[in-house]
């Protein structure tokens, strides 16, 4: 009803708008989205550096961007799933089982290859994906039903794995510990590997069959479909993917705080969505950038790191993030619904 | 030409009548009170069954309006978190002086207007799910109870609090009662009156009911209001048995909840399914983990269990059309 009558006032305005693009401020903010962002954590940063001159050091930058790594490479998985209209709330469960069994793997053998340990979590990320993505392409669950329900899963097989125990770091070889402490060419190894994660997915979501058949998926299921795309199979991937991404950040969490316990990354899940969108990802599906999503990570990444050192209370933490993640989804609806009416008013009906 | 008569109900047999879902509740029900009786002797003694209900019942009041949201296709993660907010600030204030029964007042307030605000943001925005929408809501109202009360336990209530959860009206638990009156109110309303039969309209198809004169608008928000209502019931409950509050009590009752509901048949797309499938459902999870208890099985054990049961209940009917219509084919 409300449709019909934007669309029957936008025909006098498509007509004298003809050969000159309409743009509102909405398009706008949605062309330039990114550089907004850039903009807010600009602000953000020198507003925190001048209460607390230790902000803008080399070592906190690198802090910060160590600690974003992980929760950037999820979010790489997290933007695939929402693209395609689902959600994945079973990743905290995901790492931390994965990143239990390399532990223990580690622990009983300790002589094995940390590349070794890395491909043993991602392996066992990749089985927890895909039983998500049978789940819900070819069984039809909801995608939050079906993660709600594999997350208890796999979170009760973490402690039945380790029977409720914690592998600490005495019980980690070295080799192990120095994936996520390690460097190369002066750059810590979390940072290199997620910047080789975003590389891989740009070119795979931009420049590949199989990652435009995402969006198309997301986009409009129907005429996917129709348009002989086997949507089950694009969902399976999905979830897949994010399963070996999960995997992945699994092995890194465990080498990197050199503990293993049941309840790791418990409630981590919420972050990755929200470092989503915050990047722009539309919860409606078919929208979402790689550079979207590292933008989106790095602020929640500031502020995590920012909101202690200008005295903030760790406990307005929660509600902080919360906050944000309400206002950053209730930005990018307002945004899309200007971009929707300006789309009906320059059609020539 | 003879007018076309819709059917409202199908031919009763008894072959239709007992491959209900409820009734696969009933045996599983059966089944697992067989199962905890042979596991201990105590089990089917009055006082011992009683009690175990108690247990497990303070979460049941969400259920009921749960039953509401999911028949409608939405979904409601926040009310665990709602639940944490409204006994946070019933203790807050009773510990700044305000008198108990006014204090629960308050919580009770508080727990309506976080589900009235869920109602008007799914309403208002909606392009949105409510899943982003309530996952949204469910960090910032847990994130007020850590504000409140950082992480301290808050208590010392006065003693007649107490006998909300723990006290028996003629040898019958109160919460028991409290529930069964909840619970056939709800039903009614779901089953008995307008209200009930839109909700189950806009299940089934909310344009075609707006385009029928149906509020569909007004209906969601009274419908989350009320989930928020419950919550806070919950809390009061919750609280009363536990003696005092802190901001992580409750964690997780949003997913025992939802898979109670799921359990109870009712279906996830929206406009299928019944009051008492979920009230089976309620019984038949607590029985469950009372048994499992008894076994001295671990929790974690029941977090897979529990997890398996949500799958599983909504794959057999996915996999049950599925198999139909490929016969049909």
């Amino acid at each position: 009803m409300k449709r019909q009558i934007t669309e029957s006032a936008g025909v006098p305005g498509a007509q004298i708008n003809i050969g000159k693009p309409a743009r509102s401020v909405s398009e706008m903010i949605g062309k330039f989205r990114e550089l907004g962002l850039l903009g807010f954590i600009l602000l953000l940063s020198v507003g925190v550096q001048l209460r607390n001159p230790s902000f803008l050091t080399w070592e906190n930058i690198s802090d910060i961007a160590t600690n974003t790594a992980i929760l950037s490479i999820l979010a790489v998985g997290m933007m695939l799933v929402i693209i395609t209209r689902g959600i994945d709330l079973s990743i905290g469960a995901t790492l931390a089982v994965s990143g239990m069994i390399s532990a223990l793997l580690v622990s009983h053998y300790p002589g094995i290859h940390p590349l070794l340990a890395i491909a043993s979590g991602i392996g066992i990320g990749l089985i927890c994906g895909m039983v998500i993505g049978c789940l819900v392409a070819w069984v039809n669950i909801l995608p939050i039903i079906a993660t709600l329900g594999m997350m208890n899963v796999y979170r009760g097989l973490t402690f039945e794995a380790s029977g409720g125990k914690w592998v600490s770091a005495h019980q980690m070889p070295t080799g192990f510990k120095a994936i996520a402490t390690g460097t190369l060419f002066g750059v810590n190894n979390l940072i290199l590997i997620a910047v080789a994660i975003y590389i891989v997915a740009y070119y795979f979501i931009s420049h590949t069959r199989s990652g435009r058949r995402i969006y198309a998926v997301g986009s409009n299921p129907d005429s996917a479909t129709i348009s002989g795309i086997r949507s089950g199979r694009v969902l399976w991937l999905v979830y897949t993917i994010m399963g070996g991404l999960s995997g992945l950040a699994g092995v890194l969490w465990v080498s990197k705080f050199a503990s293993a316990q049941g309840d790791t990354a418990s409630g981590y899940e919420l972050s990755v969505i929200a470092a989503c969108v915050l990047g722009g990802v539309s919860i409606a599906g078919g929208v979402g950038k790689i550079s979207g999503i590292v933008l989106g990570s790095v602020l929640l990444g500031i502020l995590n790191n920012a909101l202690p050192m200008i005295d903030v209370s760790p406990f307005w933490q929660m509600f902080i993030q919360g906050t944000i993640i309400l206002i950053a989804v209730l930005i990018n609806a307002l945004v899309k619904r200007g971009i929707d009416r300006n789309h009906l008013m320059r059609r020539k009906i | 030409m003879e007018p076309r008569v819709l059917a409202n109900k199908k031919e009763f047999t008894f072959k239709s009548f007992f491959l209900q879902w409820e009734w696969l509740l009933v045996v599983l029900i059966l089944a697992v009170s067989v199962m905890n009786a042979s596991l201990s002797e105590y089990f089917l003694e009055y006082d011992n069954l009683r009690d175990a209900t108690m247990g497990f019942l303070d979460k049941a009041f969400i259920v009921l309006p749960m039953v509401f949201i999911i028949l409608m296709g939405d979904i409601d993660i926040s009310v665990a978190s709602i639940v944490t907010l409204s006994s946070v600030i019933m203790a807050d204030l009773f510990n700044h002086g305000l008198p108990m029964g006014w204090a629960m007042v308050a919580g009770l307030a508080v727990g309506t207007i976080c589900g009235w605000i869920n109602g008007m943001l799914v309403v208002r925005f909606k392009e949105l799910s409510s899943v982003i929408v309530t996952l949204a809501t469910m960090i910032i109202y847990r994130g007020i109870a850590y504000i409140l009360l950082k992480d301290q336990a808050s208590g010392k209530f006065p003693d007649w609090f107490q006998y909300l959860g723990w006290e028996y009206i003629g040898g019958i638990p109160f919460i028991l009662i409290a529930f069964a009156v909840c619970a056939i109110g709800f039903g009614w309303l779901l089953h008995k009156t307008v209200f009930g039969r839109r909700v189950y309209a806009i299940g089934n198809n909310a344009t075609a009911s707006r385009y029928s004169g149906v509020q569909v608008d007004k209906i969601k928000v009274l419908v989350f209001t009320l989930a928020g209502l419950m919550s806070a019931v919950t809390a009061m409950f919750l609280t009363s048995r536990m003696g005092s509050t802190r901001p992580n009590i409750a964690s997780g009752y949003e997913l025992e909840v939802i898979a109670m509901v799921v359990l109870g048949g009712i279906s996830t797309a929206g406009g299928k399914g019944r009051m008492i499938g979920a009230i089976l459902a309620v019984f038949l999870i607590g029985f469950l983990r009372y048994g499992l208890g008894l076994v001295n099985v671990s929790a974690q054990m029941l977090l897979i269990i529990l997890g398996l049961l949500l799958i599983l209940s909504v794959a057999i009917p996915q996999l049950k059309q599925r198999f139909a219509s490929m016969r049909r084919i």
